[in-house]
């Protein structure tokens, strides 16, 4: 107990102090995976409104597989990335390994599945007769795409939080590509666990409490936007 | 949606200027150094990289992993330079022809840290083979690394000398973890286990565990660089890898090695061997 109340007094100091380090860390892990959801929200979303609103031959397939991957290990993630980056692989000529990309790009691909699995959800969930609706009142498909998608916000915000709060907690991919190198690819998750196995628990608890805090004011912001706009 | 959209794209555009950032280092100014948890975890490396860092203008990726898996990455030219203790794994990379000029660097030892009620017996024995033989003997709990590190291959390399069963056992559990982490589990089951001093030391404060053996010539702990070799690897920075060996064994770092520790644990937790030989160390 004690230790925990240490952590947090230690996690305060830091964050008040202005711990260059600390404050570093916390910015790559807001931007690394920021970018990743941004990446992942692009590909997830388009790709599911389109799985979502077409008509195919194994569509049942492709949506078990992107339900699948939205439990895919980061772990799992992140050997497959090593193994791709690495010097000697078959992307090793971009010489990436071991940089904050590196883990955008993990992070990005054990994002996507999940905004694209929530995406596929939230669009068959609309009422099929909206898009002859919006079709008859003169919109290009584009745009019928566009109106149904803004109608299901509220559960794309879900996917844009889930996607989020699966990259930023995550351990297993960023350790691996990203090496967690000091002052350099060292996000929040990794450098707790090193604090840990230094033995450093009160560091270890104050990186936590920050990395909570972190999530929590990003859901906090797309919470207030996803309830705002409630719709009717 | 306007919102979202404006969020992200602030985040986009502050990351522009890290993106170019990351590709001026993506150069041949990146040396990729694969080392041991131990130097890490002792902080070692936290002062003499930026030492490095600020006289050369090279920029350090440092990967703290097992000795074995430092070893490993090497074979497949994906490091730079390995800064490792393991020396039987050590020869057996030099005897491939993967690396080049295995140089000493530093040293320090093992020691056998266990429970202060001490079931099995062994503080203040000389011999390490018994020390583990009386363990055995008493099924007392051991925690190893399991992860074909250098102090894993040490304590194999025990093992081995005493002839005793020890893999799958019931008292023999294996972490899979540095050796920071497994201190904390060894701590916290009052357990055995062999350790590096120096990461000992630096987490002496948390670990509720005492040295009962040490001293022993077995229980010597040698660190090499090993510059990759680039003949083999054309990837491979050679010329990075060779100004970082080189400042290792400099007087610069070898001095910081020499003191690095001391204000803090009173004793320090390497001793610089830099153009000794390995034959003359712990004498």
């Amino acid at each position: 107990m004690e230790l925990i109340l240490e952590g947090i007094k230690k996690a305060f100091t830091l964050l008040f102090m202005l711990d260059r380090e600390v404050l570093d860390i916390t910015f790559l892990s807001l931007k690394v995976s920021g970018i990743a959801t941004m990446i992942s929200v692009f590909i997830g979303v388009s790709t599911g409104a389109t799985i979502a609103l077409n008509e195919f031959p194994g569509k049942r397939v492709v949506v078990s597989f992107v339900n699948t991957g939205m439990g895919v290990p980061p772990v799992v993630v992140g050997l497959f990335v090593t193994i791709f980056l690495w010097r000697n692989g078959p992307l090793g000529f971009l010489g990436i390994l071991y940089t904050p990309l590196a883990i955008i790009i993990a992070q990005a691909i054990i994002a996507t599945p999940i905004v694209m699995g929530i995406t596929i959800a939230a669009m068959q969930q609309l009422p099929k007769k909206l898009r002859l609706q919006i079709l008859a009142l003169g919109a290009s498909r584009l745009q019928m795409v566009w109106m149904l998608i803004k109608e299901a916000r509220m559960s794309l915000l879900a996917a844009v939080m889930a996607g989020f709060g699966g990259v930023i907690s995550e351990i297993g991919a960023s350790i691996m590509v990203g090496g967690n190198i000091k002052g350099y690819s060292r996000v929040l998750t990794t450098a707790t666990v090193m604090e840990t196995s230094k033995g450093n628990f009160d560091v270890a608890i104050a990186l936590s409490i920050i990395l909570l805090l972190l999530a929590y004011s990003i859901n906090l912001i797309l919470t207030h936007i996803q309830q705002k706009e409630r719709p009717r | 949606m306007k919102k979202i959209v404006i969020f992200f794209a602030v985040i986009f555009i502050s990351s522009g200027i890290f993106f170019q950032i990351n590709y001026i280092l993506a150069s041949e100014k990146n040396i990729i150094l694969a080392t041991t948890t131990s130097t890490q975890d002792s902080g070692l490396l936290d002062v003499l990289i930026p030492v490095f860092e600020k006289k050369t203008g090279y920029f350090v990726k440092t990967i703290a992993v097992g000795s074995g898996q430092a070893i490993a990455m090497g074979q497949k030219g994906e490091a730079d330079i390995l800064l490792v203790h393991s020396p039987e794994d050590e020869k057996k990379f030099m005897e491939g022809g993967y690396g080049l000029n295995r140089r000493l660097v530093m040293h320090n030892d093992f020691i056998v840290i266990g429970p202060r009620a001490d079931p099995a017996k062994i503080k203040g024995i000389k011999s390490t083979v018994i020390a583990f033989e009386r363990i055995a003997q008493s099924k007392s709990l051991f925690i190893s690394r399991g992860d074909n590190s250098g102090t894993h291959a040490k304590e194999k390399a025990i093992w081995k000398a005493t002839g005793v069963k020890y893999e799958g056992e019931k008292w023999y559990h294996e972490t899979g973890l540095g050796m920071g982490q497994t201190l904390n589990v060894a701590s916290e089951k009052r357990a055995y286990t062999i350790t590096d001093r120096g990461t000992y030391l630096s987490l002496k404060k948390r670990i509720d565990l005492d040295v009962l053996t040490e001293g022993d010539a077995i229980l010597l702990n040698i660190y090499h660089v090993i510059e990759v070799n680039q003949t083999r690897f054309p990837k491979v920075n050679a010329a990075g890898a060779r100004v970082f060996a080189n400042f290792m064994l400099s007087r610069e770092a070898q001095d910081i090695i020499k003191t690095f520790g001391i204000d803090k644990f009173g004793s320090p937790l390497f001793f610089p061997d830099a153009s000794k030989r390995v034959e003359d160390l712990g004498k």
